[in-house]
């Protein structure tokens, strides 16, 4: 059974439908004891990095993530809930993230581009396909909706999409792993993106 | 790098598609939902829901459609039609929205889009226009293109975007329901200064005026249209394919 994060912070329904589209149980809580017997957290997430961190802090779920992370169980933070994972954001002042993953959020260069990044972009994967995608072909396109971008995460990056400039579109270190597009948004491939995570267990990434 | 858009609207009353020509002679076609799914399988990169519903009944009729194509169609859905406060944003949103669009409502009360962008963000809050021109400029029509509001659009349009809004549906009240492609002029007034995505709407007829458009206008980002969709005089496959020999950026669905 995998776990949608309810921490006050944006629309969980689509991210439910498209569970359930791929026959995937799911739970959306942000009952402690639930997220304990996860086989599997979605950490989602929109709106302002800081808001979002401080609902986390009151709704008192942070020691439960650290304890999931520290126990191996996968984790996928999607958009705002992929910053999160990061070291620090600089969106409006500097605000401390969880620190699950190396790096720090930044806004995108506006050089010549329209901000937000909105919309379908394509997927490169580099040298070697991170599990999470592999039932992906390099090239296929993912909804994209974000004005801040994870950098200095060279060590988890596992897909890039360009934008002006090359833009961190998904990272993956051991079981936690985050998307900064929407899967639940992105058609049959986002879909096949979630059924990967939902295949994947506690312990073995 | 980013595809250029593709986005059919569906104009729904009492929780039935309906398109007119010039904002008249409605005509009723087939079920929403059902609509939905055909064109999210043939490539739809987005899916802009209008309610053009009067009554409240009605309006229960539009949620359980938005609700019901949220649960099978895995793509970027956008609201519009009758969004005059938050607490409408609220309600779409809750049926599975992701992106809400306002027009008379903005008008009625410009403080809307502010206060929206601030709750949702700004990515949320599109501003829809209706535009024709009167007396040599472009201005700015209200409710479904018949009340001439005197507000010069250019002007409105800047100032929608420094209120907050994410993006700019800019429809041609001039080209709408004359398929004989898009307004290139007025859009390329918008484009000139417009620093979020505009999408541009009234006036497709076959694929080349697509083509034609993001040609001449590599600053539009997307194409919006109706009618020659639901009556299948353009598919979304062939379109998108056509966009791919001419090296407009598009996204391919597999079959």
């Amino acid at each position: 059974m995998t776990v949608i994060l309810d921490y006050g912070v944006g629309n969980l329904f689509s991210l439910g439908c498209s569970l359930a589209a791929i026959g995937e149980a799911s739970e959306i809580t942000s009952d402690a004891a639930r997220i304990e017997q996860a086989d599997r957290i979605i950490l989602p997430g929109v709106g302002a990095f800081r808001d979002a961190m401080e609902k986390l802090k009151s709704s008192g779920l942070i020691s439960v993530l650290k304890r999931a992370a520290a126990k191996g169980t996968p984790l996928l933070g999607i958009c705002l809930g992929m910053q999160l994972l990061f070291e620090k954001s600089y969106e409006y002042g500097e605000h401390e993230g969880l620190g699950f993953l190396k790096g720090v959020v930044k806004p995108i260069p506006a050089a010549g581009v329209k901000i937000p990044h909105m919309g379908w972009n394509a997927l490169s994967f580099g040298q070697k396909k991170h599990p999470l995608f592999k039932y992906l072909t390099e090239g296929d396109c993912v909804y994209f909706v974000h004005s801040y971008a994870a950098v200095g995460c060279d060590d988890s990056v596992i897909a890039l999409a360009e934008y002006g400039t090359p833009v961190t579109a998904a990272v993956a270190k051991g079981s936690i792993l985050g998307c900064q597009f929407h899967p639940e948004k992105s058609g049959e491939v986002g879909l096949k993106i979630l059924r990967a995570f939902c295949e994947m267990k506690e312990g073995e990434v | 790098m980013i595809t250029k858009r593709i986005i059919p609207c569906l104009d729904v009353r009492d929780g039935q598609v309906v398109k007119g020509t010039n904002f008249v002679g409605l005509k009723e076609i087939a079920s929403p939902v059902e609509l939905a799914k055909q064109y999210s399988a043939s490539g739809a990169d987005e899916l802009v829901f209008y309610d053009i519903t009067a009554s409240s009944d009605g309006r229960d009729l539009f949620t359980d459609v938005l609700t019901e194509t949220a649960k099978n169609v895995f793509i970027p859905l956008t609201v519009g039609g009758g969004i005059r406060s938050l607490k409408d944003f609220d309600r779409v949103l809750k049926c599975g929205a992701d992106k809400v669009s306002v027009n008379s409502g903005a008008i009625a009360d410009p403080t809307l889009i502010a206060r929206a962008a601030k709750v949702y963000g700004d990515q949320c809050v599109v501003l829809s226009v209706d535009v024709k021109r009167v007396d040599g400029s472009f201005r700015v029509f209200a409710k479904g293109g018949r009340v001439d509001t005197g507000l010069d659009a250019l002007d409105w349009i800047k100032k929608g975007i420094d209120e907050g809004a994410g993006e700019i549906v800019l429809n041609s009240i001039d080209t709408d329901g004359v398929k004989r492609g898009f307004d290139l002029e007025m859009l390329a007034a918008v484009t000139a200064f417009s620093t979020v995505p505009v999408i541009a709407s009234g006036g497709a007829g076959k694929i080349e005026d697509f083509i034609t458009l993001f040609k001449r206008l590599p600053k539009v980002d997307a194409g919006l249209a109706a009618s020659i969709f639901h009556f299948g005089e353009v598919s979304i496959a062939d379109l998108k394919k056509e966009m791919l020999k001419n090296a407009i950026p598009a996204r391919i669905v597999k079959e």
